[in-house]
This record gives structure tokens, sequence and C-alpha cells, in this order.
């Protein structure tokens, strides 16, 4: 069997950087699976721009952000493998994978970095009434047959959620020669970037219609139609404000789940809110030398935030794999999300394991107008940022230093939490 | 006077941005945190631009499209034309990120370049 | 002129065609859709009843339980999924007990092995997750689950390999008496047989009542359903039914023979023989109703909801036999459940009626056994490699959530009978079934569709007709 150090469990973002970041600290030994045909991951289908302004301090598109990053792990000739289907990962870290070449092999890693990202919600999922016509698709998919393939999925499109993706899409598609008639939003917020309602919708003056779902899918071969209604606070549709609309097509963008089948077989616990493993300070799961970063382990917004988390995670591993770690004597601090905090990663802080500075990443479960994020260390507020607005859309983080943590020494729970002012 | 409430697209915070106009001269911005909010507003609110990104047809490469965008931002008015001036375009691979794709496109004096490599098959 | 058409490629159809090519015989099979199992055979509960249900001395009784002794030897025969996991009908009120009891007694009478009430010591024992409000429950060890599609696909692959024809995209519109026989207008032509088999499924009305004076009506009976991750696969072991109501046989939980939970079905009467749409009313009935014999259903793990319709004919009792006012023309209407559990007993009655009336010989070459599409998980590790060296698109994994692999989805496309759509290729491996439902392996798999069967993306379809996936390219119409 062979073995390795590091493996990396995706090449798309996160895997990348975590490459990167886990050879520049000196492990030679790395190898990426990557199930796609090439290195990129999602961005290579993301040609909008947007991209990299906290990386590279420039805007690029999502192909050439990860060109930079795939140059990089070429550069410092760091170990790959495409066309490769991870099937199962052992609670030991034999990694089992398959391609037509090899055909099925195992490979003993003395550390596995999870970066498989994430998967779109699907119709299914939603239970949405109706037939089950052509012409429903997931925003991602659509945007894999437009961008890479240069086929219109239809003429005449609604698009259902306002995340990222179904935003980014209905200026795609009204590029491409497409009609966007409407945007409807389940909650009566945008679960995109306020941006990408500007520059999306606005622009083109396609409506986002906050409140709304559909409610009937119409058409028995292809999609002709649906029709939508607001909901009320609990999220039922309110009867007698349905509106048809003709379309043949309906995109949906509606959440993403980070992708963990490979994380649960091997053992890893996961957090029920982000559907991503449970993680330490070094973004370490509970086995021991498996590591998670980017979309497979919370959903982010900017793939900026994932490059870095997942650089943290590869230099994690490699400080692992160099026996560099600091043990931990059982030292644990416990992260309590709580009031209107939904969760955070990190959920515990070993903090003599922990780099000089900490950012603790998380999502509010509602918008929260001139509020305050507050910090406390057991029941001491030890910080409290002004933030005019925040929203689930948008994710938010706090920081955290190594020297204030140990000068609590019975410091035992800290608390995140929405102030309102 | 007059006061425009606008969304900064600058970056990914999305700030809050207004603008007060004078006699058709930008006098206040507000709201922006940084400088990359105060130049939008003003270009905002004077000659919106925005980047515009689409795909073109690739011919005897890995791939089947190539990635564009217009090499800086253009003229709001001028996005659809721009996207109109790829329609046909077939280029041959293999085609490597900065290849300009459309030159002066729709006369904005900007060039569209390609966005992705695409290794010839 | 063909000896027999059969008319309708569902479970009903396929099972009577198998049957028939047993004999030597020239039979063709006439199917509206583009592919087998496209209407009531494919979406439905995909239960193998034990046959304790219905009223003794019924042909429904009796086929059902037949269909039901049968299906273990069937699904080695033909290489289908079948598994044998018993079901339970669940009682919650004391009151009702007597319910069970006649159950009990009218399953016996129809010949059901192994029955008998288990009390709720026993019940809780056997499924953890019982609803606490359950007192007893009819064990009825016989019952199991089976693929539908895979049934189905099977017995239409082992009925064309031993010479019966298919004909897809061709609906009946008219039947003529002839000399001899009839003669079938479709939208395809004109084809004469001498004897017809009408299993149309829900339509079997329109087709039966082209020929005889004696109308009937099939009233299609939507029924809804909700399948569950294969996280939640293992919430049950056996079919747990509610004690039957006025309305079929309430909402069932079921796991199936690929590890997902179903739960379902409701029962509406319709008009519209193509409406297989769910409802939020009915969706929220299978929700709801679901609770009341198994608790804690994770319904957060729903990855789709469909509808099926059921071939209901008033007097609930399958119609199958010649028309005494149409010679050689032979019904096989009514079916609906316990139909899927009945089609092999189904098959082998229709095959009799036929052989009777045509006095058919047998065919020699008949060969009663089938290999189905070869599932790479099954076999070890040295030869999943063997395999993969001799074809390497059996290490290419096209469907991430169901690990379905190129080297399947060509096998799919290229036997007898082969998948022409992406619903065909879903049906026959299960690509696009798992809990993304295709959104990440359709692009991939209408590429292998186009390559193999040279037909331009803009033609593959979800299901035939007008399902097509894509318009048209970028920019073609600015």
């Amino acid at each position: 069997m062979k073995a390795y150090d590091i493996v990396i469990i995706g090449g798309g973002p996160a895997g990348l950087a975590a490459a990167v970041s886990a050879k520049e600290k000196g492990v030679d030994s790395i190898l990426i699976l990557e199930r796609d045909k090439e290195l990129g991951g999602i961005l290579n289908q993301c040609i909008h721009n947007g991209f990299g302004l906290h990386t590279f301090k420039e805007e690029l598109t999502g192909p050439e952000y990860a060109a930079r990053f795939i140059k990089q792990v070429l550069d410092l000739g760091i170990e790959y493998k495409l066309h490769t289907m991870v099937m199962d990962i052992s609670h030991d870290k034999v990694v089992t994978a398959m391609n037509r070449e090899e055909g099925m092999f195992t490979i003993q890693a003395k550390t596995v970095i999870l970066a498989m990202g994430c998967r779109e919600r699907s119709r299914g999922a939603l239970n949405i009434p109706g037939y089950r016509p052509a012409g429903i698709y997931s925003a991602g998919t659509a945007q894999r047959l437009v961008n890479r393939e240069g086929f219109m999925p239809g003429r005449e499109v609604v698009i259902l959620g306002s995340g990222d993706i179904g935003l980014i899409m209905a200026r795609r598609m009204t590029f491409e020669g497409a009609k966007v008639k409407v945007v409807a939003e389940l909650m009566p917020y945008s679960g995109g970037l306020k941006r990408n309602i500007v520059q999306c919708l606005d622009d083109y003056g396609i409506p986002l219609k906050l409140s709304h779902t559909v409610v009937e899918i119409r058409g028995k071969e292809r999609l002709t139609g649906i029709t939508i209604a607001e909901v009320d606070s609990k999220g039922k549709p309110i009867p007698g404000t349905e509106e048809d609309y003709d379309c043949d097509t309906l995109l949906l963008s509606v959440g993403l789940i980070p992708e963990n089948e490979l994380s649960r077989g091997a053992g890893v616990e996961m957090s029920p809110i982000t559907s991503g493993p449970l993680v330490n300070e070094s973004l370490e799961t509970n086995i021991e030398g498996v590591f998670a970063c980017g979309n497979v382990l919370h959903v982010h917004d900017l793939v900026d935030f994932v490059s870095e988390e997942a650089g943290a995670a590869g230099r994690n591993a490699a400080a692992f794999v160099m026996g560099e770690r600091r043990t931990s004597q059982g030292r644990e601090i416990k992260l309590n999300p709580i009031e209107g905090v939904r969760y955070t990663v990190p959920s515990v802080i070993h903090p003599d394991q922990m780099d000089d500075k900490l950012t603790v990443r998380f999502r509010v479960g509602n918008v929260y107008k001139n509020c305050y994020i507050s910090v406390y260390f057991d029941d001491e507020r030890i910080s409290r940022r002004k933030r005019p607005v925040v929203a689930p859309g948008e994710m938010e983080e706090i920081k955290l230093e190594r020297e204030k943590l140990l000068s609590y020494p019975d410091l035992k729970t800290i608390t995140v939490k929405i102030e309102e002012a | 006077m007059e006061k425009r409430e606008l969304i900064c697209i600058g970056c990914p915070l999305g700030c809050p941005v207004t603008v007060t106009i004078e006699e058709g001269q930008v006098v206040k911005v507000e709201g922006n945190t940084c400088k990359r909010g105060d130049d939008y507003a003003r270009k905002e609110v004077t000659n919106p631009t925005r980047i515009v990104t689409s795909t073109v047809t690739v011919e005897g490469g890995k791939d089947v499209t190539v990635s564009v965008k217009t090499q800086s931002d253009v003229p709001k008015g001028k996005i659809f034309e721009c996207v109109k001036a790829l329609k046909g375009i077939v280029v041959k691979a293999p085609v490597h990120i900065g290849d300009v794709i459309v030159a002066n496109a729709a006369d904005t004096g900007v060039d569209i370049v390609a966005t992705s490599n695409v290794d010839e098959k | 002129m063909y000896d027999v058409i059969i008319i309708g490629a569902g479970v009903s159809g396929a099972a009577a065609a198998r049957e028939l090519s047993r004999y030597q015989v020239k039979a063709c099979v006439l199917e509206k859709e583009e592919d087998v199992c496209c209407g009531t055979s494919k979406a439905n509960s995909a239960i193998a009843h034990a046959g304790y249900d219905a009223a003794n001395g019924s042909l429904m009784a009796k086929l059902n339980v037949q269909g039901n002794k049968m299906m273990a030897q069937l699904s080695k025969d033909l290489d289908f999924e079948f598994i044998q996991n018993g079901s339970l009908v669940v009682c919650t009120e004391e009151e009702n007990r007597p319910g069970l009891e006649a159950l009990l007694e009218r399953g016996i009478k129809n010949g059901v092995e192994g029955l008998r009430i288990v009390e709720r010591e026993e019940l809780v024992e056997m499924e953890p997750n019982i609803s606490d409000e359950a007192v007893a429950a009819l064990y009825a060890p016989t019952g199991g689950i089976v693929c539908p599609f895979n049934l189905n696909i099977a017995l239409a692959e082992n009925a064309c390999a031993n010479g019966v024809e298919f004909r897809f995209n061709t609906q009946v519109e008219e039947i003529e008496r002839i000399q001899g026989g009839y003669r079938l207008k479709t939208n395809q032509g004109d084809v004469e047989a001498k004897c017809v088999v009408n299993a149309a499924g829900v339509f079997a009305d329109e087709i039966h009542n082209m020929v005889s004076e004696k109308k009937i009506t099939i009233i299609p009976r939507r029924g809804d359903y909700c399948l569950l991750d294969k996280t939640a696969g293992n919430h049950v072991k056996r079919t747990i039914f509610a004690l039957p109501g006025k309305y079929g046989k309430g909402i069932l939980v079921s796991p199936t023979v690929h590890g997902n939970l179903i739960v379902g079905p409701t029962a509406i009467d319709i008009q519209d023989k193509e409406g297989t749409n769910t409802t939020r009313a009915g969706l929220d009935e299978v929700i709801t109703k679901c609770a009341n014999t198994v608790k804690n259903v994770p319904l957060r793990q729903v990855i789709t909801s469909f509808a099926g319709l059921r071939a209901h004919e008033e007097g609930h009792e399958f119609l199958i036999g010649e028309l005494p006012d149409a010679p050689g023309f032979v019904d096989c209407a009514g079916i609906e459940s316990p139909g899927l559990t009945s089609s092999p007993a189904i098959g082998c009655m229709v095959a009799e009626i036929i052989k009777g009336i045509l006095d058919l010989k047998e065919n020699p070459d008949f060969v009663g056994t089938r290999k189905g599409i070869l599932n790479p998980e099954t076999l070890s590790m040295e030869e999943r490699n063997a395999l993969i060296k001799e074809k390497p698109a059996y290490g290419n994994i096209i469907c991430r959530c169901e690990m379905v692999t190129e080297g399947e989805i060509l096998d799919a496309i290229h036997r007898p009978l082969g998948a022409k759509s992406l619903d065909g290729v879903k049906r026959r491996t299960r690509a696009g079934m798992g809990r993304c439902q295709a959104g990440f392996c359709s692009p991939r798999t209408m590429e292998i569709l186009s390559r193999e069967l040279s037909m331009d993306m803009m033609e593959i379809t979800k299901s035939g007709g007008k399902s097509s996936f894509v318009v048209g390219t970028n920019k073609d119409q600015i």
C-alpha cells in the first residue's frame, strides 16, 4: 500500500490552498485526489468576477483565481491525481480511491484533509409539489451547462432561492439571451450577497420577491409554468396570493449542503447545524490527524476565506506530520454560540495548540440591524463590535488572541452572541 | 441637492453608501468603509460601469468553451453590445489567460480577454 | 400478422410477454412511451405484498399469493433486487384489534404462510421506532420489497431475448375487428394480430372500450410518496402498514431494496390519466400520517417526492380474461395494488389464456434467465480491478451519490431494450436517483447518451417526447 504524509480529498479551492500551505511548511509527501478532469473545482464554472480581492488584492474571475493556486501547486511539484474518486476513508486513515487507469487502490495517510466541498439542495429536499418535467435544474447544474458546455437550459426562466449562484445565473442567462422573469425567495431576506442583488438583478430589472415560494410546477414533459405565492411568517403559502408564470426553466438556488458522506464513513463527528465536521482550533476533527476545510466544513460565501481557512488546515496538518504540534494537556475551551449566532467554526479551542491569532467564523440566524457582535469569556464581556447589519447570507467572524486566552487560566466557555443596540 | 442610496459592489461587504449630488456634482459620499467605496459611488452616479463576463466556443481544445471578461469595466449601457460582440466567435486551442479574444469590444476601447486556459486536445 | 400484440410495456405487459415467449409465438409489445416501465409500474410502493389484504376467493387474492411465492425464484432467474424483509400491519388502538384478527383470518384463508399477531413487546423489539401507540401488529414474514424498475425491465429484456418484439412511442388509437383477429391503428401505422392483450394500465378502459360493448371504467387513483435518503434507510427493517382504512392500505413506511426509506401513498381519485403531479395536501398527508405507525421518521432527509396512479376499477378486482364479445382480445385490466406483486402470476395467467386460444407449442429455445447490469459494488476488490483493467469505464464514477460507473451506464444503453433517456438510465442504473437528484451527473450522463447513441445534445431527453434538457446554444437568440 502506498503511503503519504498528507492526503487531500478534493482539488478545489480548499484542497489546493491546503496543499500549498502544507508544502510551504515543509511536508513533501502530499497527494491531492480530485474526481473531476481538472484541478480548481467549482471555480472553473464560476466565470464571473469578484474573487480574490482579499487574497490577491485584485478582482479576478473564478477560473483565474483557481489558475493562480493551480500554478502554485504545479510549481511546488505537489502530486495530484485527476478523474479519481475517493470511495472510502477508514477510521485509521486508509483512503480507498478509484480511477480508470489504476482501478481501485488504497493509500495509507498520516493525515487526511477533507476538502470535498458541498452540493446543492435539490427540489426533492424542498418538497415542492407538482409534476416532474424536464426544465428544473439546480443553479449550479445550469451554470455548468451554460459556462462549460455552451448549452442553454431554457429560454424563460424563474429562479427559486436567492443564493449567490442563483443571482449570478440570473445575469448569466440574461446575457446569453434568456428572459429571467422573477427570483422568488422564501425568507424575508436574501440568501445571497447584497452586491449580487445589485449587479445581477437590479442592473437588469429582474424582480426579487422576498417571502415567496413556488407552490406548483406545471408541464408533463418539459416545464410549462409555475405558480409562486407569498408565505406567512412560518413559511406557509398564503392562499389568494398565487401568481402564475409561464416559463420553461426553473432554477433552484436554495442552499448548499457540505458533502460529508466520506467523513461520516470515517466516523467523523458532525455538527447538525453546519452539516460539516465538528473541529477544534486546528480544524481537526474528532479523529486525530483528520482535518477539514472549505465548504465541506461549513458553507462559505467567499472563496478568499476558503483559501485562508484551508491554508490553516494545511499548516496544521503539516505541523502534525512534523511532530511540531504542542500537545494539548486537557485544557479545552468551548465556544458557545447563542442568541442569534447559529454555530462557530471551530467549536472548541485548545489554547496551547492555537496560533497566535485565530479567526472564528460563524453565521447568524436572522437579519439584525444596528447590533453588536459580543464575545464573553465565561461571564465577562471581552469585546463588542458594532455592526449596522448582519444577515444569514453573509458569514461573520471574530478574532481571538492566544495571549489573551492564556491570561484567563480558568476560562471554560467563550460565548459569541448578537446583542441588540 | 439630491441624495442617492447605493450598495457598493466593490467587494463582497456590500456597504450601504449615500451619495450627495449638487448641480450634477458629487459633493459627499458617506457609509463607505474604504476608498473603493468612494470611487464606486462617484462613478455609479455619473458613469456606471461593469465588468462583463461570458464564454466563447473553442475548437480543438480539452474544453469546448473558454471563459472571457472585459479587461476592465465598461459603461453599463454597453454591456449587451459587448456580449453581442462575442456571438459566433470561435477560437482555436490552445487558449491562455489574458489572450485577447475581441479587441476594442463594442467600441469601448476595452479588450475582451480569456480568463481560463484551454489546452489542445 | 402477429399472433399476439400486447398493449403496454408496464410490468403486466412485460410479464405476459415473457411468459408467452415460452411458446412458439410471433408477439409484439406496443408501448406509447419511449421505454418500458413508464407508467404505474415505475411509481408505486415497490412492495411484494404477502396477500392478506384481498378478499377471500378473489382473483386478486389468488394472484397476489401466487406472485409473492414466485418472486424469490424469479429474482434469481432474472437478476433483479428482491428482499423478503417481512411486513407488519400495525394496530394503534385496542378497539381496532378485531380488524387485525380479521386480517389474520383472511390471510390464512388466502393461503398466506407464517402469519401471526405480535404483541407490543415483541413488536418494539422487532422495530424500535414503532409508534408508542402501537398495541399489536399482524406479522407477515413473506412480505417483501422489490425493485419495480428492474422487475419490469428484466421481464421485458427476457421476453425480448426470447424473440418478442417491442415497439416504443407507439400509441394505439383505434382497434378494428378483422378476419381472424384485430387491426390496431397506431400513430406509427397499422399492425395486425390474432390476439390482443390489453395491459394498458390506467388506459386499459379506453383500449377495452374500443372492442367491447360491456364498458369498463378505470379511475386513476393517485398516490403521493416521499423518498428519503439512505441515511434514513434503517429507520425500519420491515414494511410497516397501518390497519387498512377505506382507501387502500394507508401510509406505509418501508425500506427499499436500495436502502432508502419510502413513505406513502395517499389515495386520491382523479380524472387526468397522466395526473402524476404531487400536491401540497398530498405530501402533507404523507408527512403527517406516517407518524401514526412509525415515530421520528427523519423527514428532513426527503430527497424526492413523486406520485403514481393506481389503475383502479370500480369492483376492485383484477379483470383478466378473454372478452366474451371480442374473441381473442384478452383484458389485463384493473391491475392496481397488489399488481406489482401479482405480475409474475398475471403473466402466467395471460399466457395460459392465449395458449388456449392459439394452441401454442413450446419454444424449445426459451432461456428463462437473464443477467442484469453488473453492479461493481458486489465484486471483491480483485474482481473489480480485473473488470476495470478489461473495461476502464468501470473505473469512472458518473453518479457520485449512488456510485454508478460509466461502465454500468454503457451497459444500460447498449443492452437489448436499452436506455435512450436520462430517466431510462436512471431506472436501470440508479444514476441520478440519489441525494443530489442528478444535479451532478445529468450533464455527464447526457454526454454519454449523446456520444453512444450519436444524438445531438438537444435531442437528449429526460423521458422522451418533448422533455429535452437543453434547448439551444449560448447566444443563439441574441
